[in-house]
């Protein structure tokens, strides 16, 4: 297992005295592309933000590309650098326009010149559809547009993985599919290791390696998508897809 | 027509007229009415005298205080006699040219700032160049300057440096107090809370005579601080209080989201503090910061009780003038309207500002 970029042993974490995530264990490989699903309060969230210390674990050990998360800053931002995160929420800037808010990592912690991270963030501009909307501020954006955008900014870092926490769940209906279509071509292309918290089905049968399913901060069951969906194991599992598949 | 096929409906009419917009902000219903009535009846009460005195029966010419005093209106000759002790106060009155240039060139440094032309690197150049010329002006003592010592300095030039400078130390350090406040590590959490709680809890006037009084008696001797600089000093260190806590109410206003965004990009805290959180912290609260500043350029007045020589004290200087007595009320209506353009530029400069600044990102 020498291969996994990211490692968790025996992960818990509490708020409080609420017992969030218990005992986890997961190994993700290299290209890796997993999703997470479960009901919502079972954790799947916490724990990918644990891999970005977004929150912090307070027992076992996590391992990102061979670096232990420990209360260091400068293990924490070195592996920020290489771990980029797209939120429900988009959390773009909003006193920046697009291109400013696709440069500005690169710039300021990759340490590029300007010329550079622009030509990087029309290149991802591109990938994503969006191009013209450079000059714009998020604000003057639709809800896909801006969950696009915050794509791009992650891709500009360059990251070796991706975590994605529930990156449709915010949006529209109709703009579900043009967000869905960017992940998915980034799968197919680009072989990076993905962590995908979504109640998407249908992305996750075309995409994901791997579907996980977490309820009460545990990981219940494991699989790939086929059999995942088609013969779920655990009890649990079945209720929870009995209730998103209707 | 064909915009609403429905119900063939026209939109409602834009009330243009003047009429339809007397009826409709001033007669709408009986208490408007009755408010309009009474409103319009004391204007014209109160307008035909405000004008008269102002003007019509003013005195604008007289040379002695007797013949002003024949007027019924406002004596303005008593300004055009004493305007120079009120502008300068006792600076030299033969180098009274040198504060009005450094007045000008200070006024003209920060209408500079203002403008978004002159955001450039090059900024703090044209301060550092603005301020030695002000300082070079003010004290003089070389290149055929007489010495002039700061002690005799007075009126608006100092009104308008310790309003600048105290603005400009002020705003970084109560912005440093209120990320200070914000921090996880304890003692500088504390330090900050104890700080901004004892100076705000403490009228401006009794750290002015602290400063004064009580700070001499601590230094060494022989080691003073200059007056000025001591009020100056004073002057910062109360409005960084009042600045920390409005900035922190702007950082509060910033979304988890913010800080969670430019984490997970890998900023670090100042970086993310200098480029994500700041920038939009700040622009929440450009109303209530001009407010402070605002106030804080109307509360250098207080330095005269400390006896230093600002625009307000000047003003008492001109009215004790036993040649001219009983003319104060022109004296004040004078500054006032001195501080009223300084604080309404600065006004309508942040509305400007923040219309500028508004990028359309409702939250």
């Amino acid at each position: 297992m020498s291969e996994a970029i990211i490692r968790l042993e025996n992960v818990n974490k509490w708020y409080g005295q609420f017992h969030v995530l218990r005992d986890l264990n997961l190994d993700v490989a290299k290209g890796e592309r997993i999703v997470i699903c479960g009901p919502s309060g079972s954790g799947k969230s916490t724990m990918i933000r644990c891999i970005n210390r977004l929150e912090e674990h307070q027992q076992g050990r996590i391992v990102v590309d061979g670096t232990e998360l420990t209360n260091d800053l400068r293990h924490i931002e070195a592996i920020r650098r290489d771990v980029g995160m797209v939120f429900q929420h988009f959390n773009l800037f909003p006193h920046l326009t697009v291109l400013e808010n696709l440069t500005l990592g690169p710039i300021w912690v990759l340490k590029k010149s300007k010329a550079e991270a622009e030509a990087t963030a029309m290149k991802y501009l591109e990938r994503v559809r969006i191009p013209d909307q450079a000059r714009k501020y998020p604000g003057q954006l639709s809800g896909g547009q801006q969950q696009r955008v915050a794509i791009a900014r992650s891709l500009c870092m360059s990251p070796k993985i991706m975590l994605f926490d529930e990156p449709t769940s915010a949006l529209d209906p109709e703009m579900v599919k043009e967000v869905l279509d960017v992940m998915v071509s980034l799968a197919e292309e680009s072989g990076m290791t993905m962590l995908c918290v979504t109640h998407e089905m249908g992305f996750a049968r075309k995409v994901a390696d791997r579907v996980i399913f977490m309820d009460r901060g545990e990981i219940i069951e494991q699989n790939t998508p086929d059999a995942f969906f088609d013969n779920p194991r655990h009890e649990r599992t079945q209720l929870f897809l009995q209730q998103i598949l209707h | 027509m064909s915009a609403h096929p429905t119900t063939g409906l026209l939109p409602p009419k834009a009330t243009t007229s003047w009429l339809a917009w007397l009826k409709e902000g001033l007669f709408s219903s009986p208490l408007n009415i009755l408010l309009t009535v009474i409103v319009g009846w004391i204007l014209v009460m109160a307008i035909p005298a405000m004008l008269d005195w102002l003007i019509f029966d003013a005195d604008f010419t007289s040379d002695t205080a007797q013949g002003c005093r024949q007027a019924q209106g406002a004596c303005w000759a008593f300004i055009a006699e004493k305007h120079r002790l009120i502008l300068f106060g006792v600076y030299p009155y033969d180098e009274q040219w040198r504060p009005l240039l450094a007045s000008v060139i200070l006024v003209g440094a920060l209408v500079c700032s203002a403008v978004r032309y002159f955001w450039k690197p090059w900024l703090p150049v044209l301060w550092v160049v603005a301020l030695s010329a002000v300082a070079f002006l003010m004290w003089g003592g070389v290149l055929g300057l007489t010495y002039v010592p700061n002690d005799r300095w007075g009126g608006l030039p100092v009104t308008l440096i310790l309003s600048t400078f105290g603005i400009a130390f002020a705003f970084p350090f109560g912005v440093l107090l209120a990320l200070g406040r914000r921090s996880h590590m304890p003692a500088i959490k504390s330090l900050c809370v104890i700080y901004i709680e004892l100076i705000r809890g403490v009228p401006l006037i009794s750290l002015l005579f602290m400063s004064s009084v009580m700070l001499p008696l601590f230094l060494p001797a022989g080691f003073g601080i200059d007056k000025l600089l001591r009020a100056q000093i004073a002057i910062i260190l109360f409005a960084a209080a009042y600045i920390a806590e409005t900035v922190r109410g702007g950082l509060q206003a910033i979304p988890k989201g913010q800080y969670e965004g430019a984490d997970s990009l890998g900023l670090s805290y100042w970086k993310q503090t200098r480029l994500i959180i700041l920038p939009q912290a700040l622009k929440v609260v450009i109303p209530p910061l001009v407010g402070i500043f605002i106030s804080l350029f109307k509360d250098t007045s207080l330095v005269v009780i400390i006896g230093i020589f600002d625009l307000t004290q000047a003003a008492k200087a001109a009215i004790a003038d036993a040649a001219w007595r009983g003319f104060s009320v022109e004296a004040y209506v004078f500054i006032a309207v001195i501080y009223f353009i300084f604080c309404f530029a600065i006004s309508r400069y942040s509305q400007s500002l923040e219309k500028h600044l508004d990028t359309g990102y409702r939250r």
